[in-house]
């Protein structure tokens, strides 16, 4: 009996369970198209830190210079720096509590942004602001390049491609935490 | 007496009235206030219509803020459920214009199955209902000081109830792999804004939503279909949703490093944050309201993100003492509850807050506790501080962020 009254709660649970469905359901709906190719190709625009979905292509500090300075000075600053929207650059050392203490202490590219690659992923989703998807391959690479020299991460002379942007070390990736409960 | 003749001017006005209204959005109470003080019993009223309105006395909107947010007037809501068109809003790149016919949901990456489903793909599994929260993480923004209606306070959190199909139907229909641990959920906005999300939570409650308030989700808040994941912070429940990726890794992208974290006092930079955590706001009395003394409910909405309610304690004497608030049930699990305490005010000076308990135990902080683990820069995000309402000798009211 007792037994029985143990298996009562495991077997609701194994009912209500993610990997069993009701008994009126069919194990395949058969509902939805199978992806093609290309219209995959035009939506998976997502980069992982490990570097997988980087594109083909290049682009070098210097050329980033000049897009960054014709498409994203206006709105992000000479330099990165003091832009409406925030500095991208010329931030002060990794300082997490310094943050905490102060929202002026500016959150930059270089004391916050964990992986480059998330940069690369940004600006190719969202940006320029008012026209955003405009940029290639080749000109993300130099524009996120250039934002990593503005930062001190990379030399005037590199070249970010998919195997050297994953490379960039970033300083602020290892004071990255997962939540636990704080009040 | 010829009753045509008392009928025709009276009703012509109205609905001129009534169409200049709807063409202008403006509540125009005075003419119609001096039509109706013509005994409504004594004439036809408006006819039946295929779009129902507000009283033309009732002025109720959202308050937008930033250029990018607009927030529910909380203080002049009753009940749970937030009216589907006073649903807080906040956008990364404005509202995109989807057709909804048109519009395809792309699952793909860690499965046996690549499918793309089409709305009407997704209105053909089980419909699964159920409301609850959404709030925006960055929900503290008390910027008018003492003056800041509860809108400012915590204006991003609204109501609804949400109709859709379990994400985890899908995923069971594509066939995870085992490899899997994470799934990007992508919107189709200007801002192709995406968050990574663990494949526990995508299994658990996870809805793919098409209804909101028993209609087709509102432009504003993702139609055709948005993520919905009960109790989660606002930005992961991504709207114009058009791709789900099942990955074996979080992609780290902007919304989840450089946004929606929190730098902490302990050197550490704090990130999935996923959570909600419990909070409340008294609603009645507040500011901008001002009350006379005596006998009145003080009333207010808690929600947790980690479940139920379990109570709300209220204080009408400045923290010193509190009591326990009555419950409006049912209370549902991630929702906006209503709590009620009978009060008489006897013309004192004083101030009221409240303070909500969840399921798990977890009570609302004061700013103080909050200020233990994250500093004044930690914010925006997360911040659910106990408030309250200074109530001034002259029935005045001003917020104070105490607790």
């Amino acid at each position: 009996m007792k037994a029985f009254s143990l298996l009562v709660p495991a077997l609701v649970t194994l009912i209500l369970g993610v990997s069993v469905f009701a008994a009126d359901e069919p194990a395949r709906w058969l509902i939805g198209q199978p992806v093609g190719a290309q219209q995959l190709q035009k939506i998976d625009i997502d980069v992982l830190p490990d570097g997988r979905g980087l594109p083909e292509g290049q682009g070098a500090v210097t050329e980033g210079r000049v897009i960054y300075d014709t498409q994203c000075a206006a709105c992000h600053g000479a330099d990165g720096i003091g832009g409406s929207y925030g500095s991208l650059a010329g931030g002060g050392p990794v300082d997490p509590a310094a943050m905490a203490e102060d929202r002026s202490y500016q959150r930059t590219i270089g004391n916050y942004w964990p992986y480059a690659t998330s940069l690369f992923d940004y600006i190719r989703r969202a940006m320029p602001y008012n026209k955003p998807g405009s940029l290639s391959s080749d000109e993300l690479y130099a524009v996120t390049g250039y934002l990593l020299f503005l930062n001190g991460l990379i030399s005037a002379d590199s070249i970010m491609s998919a195997s050297t942007l994953p490379d960039v070390a970033m300083p602020a990736r290892d004071y990255f935490t997962t939540a636990g409960s704080t009040p | 007496m010829d009753k045509s003749f008392q009928n025709k001017p009276t009703l012509n006005r109205r609905q001129l009235l009534r169409s200049a209204m709807s063409s202008t959005g403006i509540a125009l109470a005075t003419p119609l206030a001096q039509a109706s003080s013509l005994d409504p019993t004594k004439q036809q009223g408006e006819s039946a219509s295929s779009l129902g309105a507000r009283s033309p006395e009732i002025e109720i909107n959202r308050k937008p803020a930033f250029g990018v947010v607009s927030l529910t007037p909380l203080e002049q809501l009753h009940g749970t459920i937030t009216p589907a068109d006073l649903h807080f809003e906040r956008h990364h790149a404005g509202i995109p214009a989807l057709n909804g016919e048109h519009h395809e949901l792309v699952l793909h990456g860690l499965v046996e199955r690549q499918l793309s489903f089409s709305v009407a793909d997704l209105q053909r599994f089980p419909a699964v209902t159920r409301s609850c929260f959404i709030e925006c993480s960055g929900n503290y923004f008390p910027q008018a000081g003492d003056r800041s209606p509860p809108h400012m306070i915590c204006g991003m959190t609204s109501q609804s109830e949400w109709t859709g199909v379990s994400l985890a139907t899908l995923l069971r229909e594509a066939g995870v792999k085992p490899s899997a641990s994470w799934l990007l959920a992508e919107g189709s906005d200007a801002a192709i804004m995406a968050r990574s999300i663990p494949l526990a939570k995508a299994l658990d409650d996870a809805l793919i939503v098409y209804a909101q308030n028993g209609e087709p989700l509102r432009p504003a808040q993702g139609y055709p279909i948005r993520l919905l994941l009960p109790g989660w912070e606002g930005n992961t429940n991504v709207k114009w949703l058009r791709r789900l990726e099942v990955l074996d890794a979080p992609t780290m992208n902007r919304q989840e490093t450089s946004k929606y974290t929190e730098p902490m006092l302990d050197g550490t930079i704090r990130q999935f944050s996923f959570e909600i955590e419990a909070r409340s706001i008294i609603t009645s009395p507040a500011y901008p309201y001002t009350i006379a003394p005596g006998w009145r409910e003080i009333r207010g909405i808690a929600w947790s993100g980690r479940g139920k309610i379990k109570g709300v304690e209220v204080s009408t004497d400045g923290g010193k003492s509190w009591q326990n608030a009555s419950l409006q049930g049912p209370i549902l699990s991630k929702s906006h509850t209503r709590f009620g305490l009978p009060w008489h005010w006897d013309g004192q000076p004083t101030t009221l807050l409240s303070r909500a308990i969840d399921e798990t135990g977890y009570t609302q902080p004061t700013l103080a506790e909050i200020y233990k683990t994250r500093g004044p820069g930690s914010g925006p995000y997360h911040f659910n501080p106990i408030t309250g309402w200074d109530i001034h000798k002259d029935g005045e009211i001003r917020f104070s962020p105490t607790g």
